[in-house]
């Protein structure tokens, strides 16, 4: 198919698509007792456990403002990074008594998984604006990068899942490896410290890890002493872009078998 | 004419085995490996679902598909929805084509019933408007009006069976593939559904549908495509389609029908059975009959000596779940045997009308005297297929749920709309 027929199938699909969100969000909020807090929660409760552990007992620099704040600023984007994937990565296999038992573009679901938690990430974000206003730090005009970034941080979500939720359709155990793949990935990335006590010499191999630059962006966003590290958040987003395409194009070749294998 | 649907040569080819021994990254990584080092034979498992089928289906047109289970029915149908890719072949499709394969696709037991109801929908491929406005005659047509807030987790099976349906039947497509979900529901809601799809036939709708169950097809369908093992068996008009496929029914292998091999048997063996016979009305020999069709039952024997004393040879129907439901016996219907030469000979009993619900039954086989003498008995030797058949003329098939048996009887409705007296 060509690209504009696939688009205009896709534009076709919009409602379904809208759908599929508000079912995944209605569905998470049904489930829990908490309903929406528990979205808050949980980051909220790393970084009390961060706080107490690297920045009252570890002493772990950070860039100059209280700990909390430092390390809740990456923690909003970073869960949303980290629960998109996960979900985006089973969306396919969850979801097999639909690819089964009806058309629609598939890559629906991984679009929706990726998308749904941006409520959460918002509900997050407030409360990193209250934190931000309990520590009496003021917001600049640099927060105007954070909506860019959480451009970016989809792009890279979606990329991802693309990627994992159609590998994990033909290799089961994809979908095991994906919780221990972020937990690895959220020590290689500057969630807990700052990017300052990685010495100069290993500051290229951090380029290799996209997240990297884009949690360190956010962080410059908001936090009024930090300075921007525009090389990296270029190679960032090159790289993001390339996940991407090569996703939609990896997603594109093996959808035509999701059915058959599911 | 317009044809809503042209299929070329279309083919799928299934590899059964191939993903699952390859399911697991680490077991694909070894196979690699393994592969370099010894070449992989090719051809490994492979299985044609369908194999150069090529039809056409005109616009407004009711097709039927028939076959055995495996035959490729619903694989044809996931193909012309789209769900999965031919291995070659073309399909050109003229007109939005919505596919029912499974009622209630999607639904979430969290969501509401109205919630539900706008999912499954637009999963169906309904726009949000079309669904706004349809709602009101959805949930009715479900009969649900009290329990739409409700989670449909604290639905019964049939309320989730109605909504489903109902969401369904109102899908509105140029072409509808529907597979064989008209089997669901009570009566009631059944000829509701009947009546949908038959609406949606005078409303010009293109519809291709799958089922075994020959009264619906019979009742729905202008035309039948019977498949076989991937390839179209045959492409005609439907009564004739439904005989020819029904014909094969017959004709078990001979082996089944002997009986004197049969080891686990109890009696005193003067008299034996060496054979029995299933004939339909045609009299040739069959193990599947539909409602209400005639049966024939021949029963083979063998006599050791000479009896004498009062033979009964006896038929006892089982349900499939071990029930009794009934016995043909030829003292009770008046034939005393009192005498038996030594050798072979034959009986045949026919039963003018087989008033049974479809379903598998068994049948034991008893040669006795009334003075309480087993000579010989087979419990539940052989089965017997019974199918669904159209046996009122009305559309509506025979359906095991609404009993054991049926009996034949006439309404009379003059006095509709008239006092008594």
């Amino acid at each position: 198919m060509k690209i504009i027929e696939w688009l205009e199938e896709l534009w076709s699909y919009r409602e379904l698509f809208y759908f599929l969100v508000w079912r995944d969000i209605i569905v998470r909020y049904k489930q829990t007792v908490l309903g929406a807090t528990w979205v808050v929660i949980q980051p909220f409760g790393s970084m009390i456990v961060f706080t107490v552990l690297f920045g009252e007992l570890a002493k772990m620099p950070s860039d100059g403002v209280p700990y909390a704040v430092f390390s809740f600023a990456a923690l909003v984007p970073w869960s949303y990074f980290a629960s998109s994937i996960g979900r985006s990565g089973n969306s396919l296999v969850g979801n097999a008594h639909l690819i089964t038992k009806v058309y629609f573009p598939r890559i629906a679901l991984v679009a929706s998984s990726t998308l749904s938690g941006l409520l959460d990430y918002g509900i997050s974000f407030l409360v990193l604006l209250g934190l931000m206003h309990y520590f009496g730090i003021q917001l600049g005009w640099k927060i105007l990068l954070w909506p860019l970034l959480t451009i970016v941080l989809v792009l890279l979500s979606f990329g991802v899942g693309l990627i994992l939720s159609s590998l994990n359709v033909k290799y089961r155990d994809i979908g095991h490896t994906i919780p221990f793949a972020m937990q690895l990935w959220f020590f290689a990335t500057p969630i807990i410290y700052p990017t300052s006590i990685i010495p100069e010499n290993y500051r290229g191999l951090a380029s290799l890890n996209p997240m990297w630059a884009i949690i360190d962006g956010f962080r410059f966003a908001i936090l009024p002493s930090r300075q921007a590290d525009w090389q990296q958040l270029s190679i960032s987003l090159a790289f993001t872009l390339l996940l991407l395409v090569i996703g939609l194009i990896y997603f594109r070749n093996t959808e035509r078998d999701f059915a058959d294998i599911l | 004419m317009h044809d809503a649907i042209v299929v070329k040569d279309l083919s799928k080819k299934f590899q059964i085995g191939k993903y699952r021994s390859q399911n697991m990254l680490r077991e694909a990584l070894v196979n690699m490996v393994r592969n370099i080092v010894r070449k992989r034979r090719a051809n490994e498992n492979i299985i044609w679902a369908l194999k150069e089928v090529s039809m056409s289906v005109q616009k407004g047109e009711i097709v039927g598909i028939i076959g055995r289970n495996g035959a490729g029915k619903s694989t044809l149908l996931k193909v012309l929805s789209k769900i999965i890719y031919p291995t070659s072949g073309s399909i050109a499709v003229q007109g939005k084509i919505g596919s029912l394969l499974e009622v209630g696709t999607g639904f979430h037991d969290e969501l509401s019933g109205l919630e539900n109801v706008y999912l499954n929908g637009s999963i169906l491929g309904m726009t949000k408007k079309e669904i706004n406005s349809k709602l009101d005659e959805i949930i009715a047509f479900a009969d649900v009006e009290r329990f739409i807030d409700t989670p449909i987790k604290h639905y019964s099976s049939g309320m989730r069976l109605r909504l489903g349906f109902a969401v369904a039947a109102h899908l509105d497509t140029d072409i509808l593939l529907v597979d064989e979900i008209l089997s669901v529901g009570d009566v009631g809601f059944q000829r509701r559904c009947t009546d949908k799809i038959s609406n949606l036939r005078d409303g010009g709708r293109t519809i291709i549908y799958v089922s075994h169950q020959m009264a619906s097809v019979e009742n729905l369908c202008s035309r039948v495509i019977w498949i076989d093992e991937g390839r179209i068996r045959e492409d005609g008009s439907t009564k004739e389609v439904i005989k020819h496929y029904m014909a094969t029914f017959a004709g078990v292998p001979e082996k089944g029908f002997d009986l004197r091999e049969v080891k686990n048997r109890i009696g005193n063996g003067w008299i034996k059975y060496t054979g029995i016979e299933l004939l339909n009305m045609e009299r040739r020999p069959t193990d599947v009959i539909q409602s209400g069709d005639s049966l024939v039952v021949r029963l083979y024997y063998h006599a050791e000596k000479q009896v004498n004393n009062n033979i009964t040879f006896s038929i006892l129907f089982y349900t499939d779940l071990g029930l009794l439901l009934t016995s043909v016996d030829s003292l009770f219907s008046g034939h005393e045997i009192s005498m038996l030469p030594e050798g072979d000979g034959y009986v045949e009993v026919e039963i003018n009308s087989l008033y049974l619900m479809p379903s598998r039954y068994y049948l034991s086989l008893w040669l006795d005297n009334a003075g309480g003498i087993i000579y010989d008995c087979l419990e539940r030797i052989i089965k017997l297929d019974v199918e669904e058949s159209d046996f009122y003329g009305s559309g509506f098939g025979i359906a095991k749920k609404h009993g054991l048996m049926f009996m034949p009887y006439k309404w009379n409705l003059d006095g509709l709309n008239k006092k008594p007296g």
